[in-house]
């Protein structure tokens, strides 16, 4: 896809988020404290209420929790159609990440599957997408 | 409520007077006996198209003099605004509160220069950064997902989810003001073209300019009103996950359960429901967060469409629903509610003398819901 994406701004909550992928990097914010996962990330742990609540690289892996074949091209440069998905991480409880399967037919994609991330960067913003494994 | 329509010429504060003004009068009510003003979601300067008045311009344009006003998009959806009047009521802060939608959105996409669009490619920021880099700009994307999902657990069909663009549609055609005119035949549904699967055309609801007010009272200011009163018997509301996408369950089951814990009424007690339908998935999640059939069996509670009919045992969306009457933004479904238990349906009024109503709005990670008596 050479779309270009909305660019996120950058602050001091999400900025490991969406520059992770520069090293390869899935980071999830969790909490030093419980352990629990903080996503949209916040320095307050929702969990505990805990601030000590920094970066952490989960694996990377996942499964589609549900997923929708888009159709309508919301912008004028965007190509249809594909799939945006919510992928549940292995080891992040909680945490739905709203994400596009790739590198794969759309009619290819169902619930249960299993993901790993692959990163398309842009303009220094690193996305996180998704394609099968085998 | 004002006219109905698709781009509209009439100003947004003018539509706005228009529905006061009929809602005064049917109230039998003047503006200085009007003390409150309630409103879904405030005015929102960089979206004027959605929201374009807020609580300020109709105190200000029409002179009132108010004592308790209200308008805020973090609420319990759109309807959150009639319940918190209700509170505002009873709690003595208010005697008449006049409660408003206006939505522009129609009229505001065809004149950019006067409504400015929100800007899709700039920077974004809160929880849109998180849909909006992956294509996901509207609620049809994220309400989509959901219904992907109740199709593989549950067995959801396009044949069920169309049964409610039909209602709608059979609805509105019935209604005067709506802004479809026209049936709908399965046939056509099944091969309109996709938006976002498993949506179609017809399961999102368009675009419209239109102003709905409500105008809520005090059980002890009835003496003043001279209309069919009818009374807000409960209410609840909910929150999921304001990041949408972090919500594992629409907030309409929630609420819905929420619901009938202050009342003595009971699920077989309601005559009709109005149920929030700003896609055709919402009142599946709101039958069965309401109860009136099992988590799951929203589908087949559909399937055929005679149960949800107007002749039907729960008559649904009497008045066309936003699928058919249009995207009136929540207000409507609590107006239609009104309109039938008093009667004044006209070719669309169901019949059995319906005495209790349910009205919703919202059913993504935000819900609302009214339950609406006549004594
Ligand atoms: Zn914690």
């Amino acid at each position: 896809m050479v779309w270009q994406r909305s660019r996120v701004r950058l602050d001091n909550d999400n900025r490991a988020f969406w520059t992770g992928g520069a090293d390869g990097k899935l980071n999830i914010a969790r909490c030093g404290d419980c352990g629990g996962f903080i996503h949209p990330p916040r320095e307050v742990c929702r969990h505990c209420l805990s601030d000590k609540v920094a970066p952490f690289a989960v694996a990377g892996t996942g499964v589609i929790d549900s997923y929708t074949v888009n159709h309508q091209a919301w912008a004028k440069d965007m190509p249809v159609p594909f799939v945006i998905a919510r992928v549940a991480l292995d080891d992040a409880p909680g945490v739905y990440l709203t994400t596009n399967i790739v590198g794969c037919p759309v009619e290819d994609v169902d619930i249960d599957d299993r993901v790993r991330v692959v990163f398309e960067e842009q303009d220094g913003i690193w996305y996180p997408l998704f394609e099968k494994v085998a | 409520m004002s006219e109905v329509g698709v781009r509209l010429a009439r100003s947004p504060l003018g539509l706005t007077l228009d529905a006061v003004r009929e809602a005064i009068a049917d109230a039998g009510l003047t503006l200085d006996q009007i003390d409150g003003v309630a409103t879904y979601p405030g005015k929102m300067q960089a979206f004027l198209g959605f929201s374009p008045i807020g609580a300020d311009d109709v105190i200000e344009a029409f002179g009132l003099t108010t004592r308790w006003h209200v308008g805020a998009a973090e609420t319990t959806a759109q309807l959150g605004a009639i319940a918190e009047a209700a509170a505002a009521v009873k709690a003595g802060l208010a005697r008449h509160v006049i409660c408003f939608r206006t939505v522009y959105e129609a009229a505001a996409m065809a004149r950019p220069d006067e409504f400015p669009p929100m800007e899709r490619r700039k920077d974004v920021t809160g929880n849109s950064q998180w849909v909006s880099p992956f294509g996901a700009f509207s609620a049809a994307n994220w309400t989509a997902q959901f219904a992907t999902r109740h199709m593989k657990r549950y067995g959801l069909t396009r044949e069920q989810l169309a049964q409610v663009a039909i209602n709608d549609h059979a609805n509105a055609a019935l209604n005067p003001r709506a802004i479809v005119k026209q049936p709908l035949s399965l046939d056509t549904y099944m091969s309109a073209r996709m938006i976002s699967t498993p949506f179609c055309l017809y399961d999102c609801d368009r675009f419209t300019d239109c102003s709905t007010v409500v105008i809520v009272s005090a059980g002890d200011a009835l003496d003043e009103v001279r209309t069919i009163p009818v009374r807000i018997a409960a209410s609840a509301g909910s929150v999921e996950r304001y990041s949408w996408d972090q919500a594992e369950w629409a907030s309409a089951y929630p609420t819905g359960r929420d619901l009938w814990k202050n009342t003595d009424y009971r699920v077989d007690d309601v005559d009709t429901v109005q149920l929030y339908d700003g896609f055709s998935f919402q009142p599946i999640t709101w039958l069965e967060g309401l109860g009136f059939c099992p988590v799951g069996e929203g589908g087949r509670f559909l399937e055929g469409g005679k149960r949800i009919a107007r002749d039907g045992d729960l008559p649904m969306n009497t008045g066309g629903g936003q699928l058919g009457w249009g995207r009136l933004h929540g207000f409507g479904f609590a107006y239609e509610a009104v309109v039938q238990l008093r009667g004044e349906g006209g070719a669309r009024q169901i019949g059995g003398n319906p005495r209790v109503a349910v009205a919703t709005s919202g059913g993504g990670p935000m819900a609302a819901a009214l339950l609406l008596a006549r004594d």
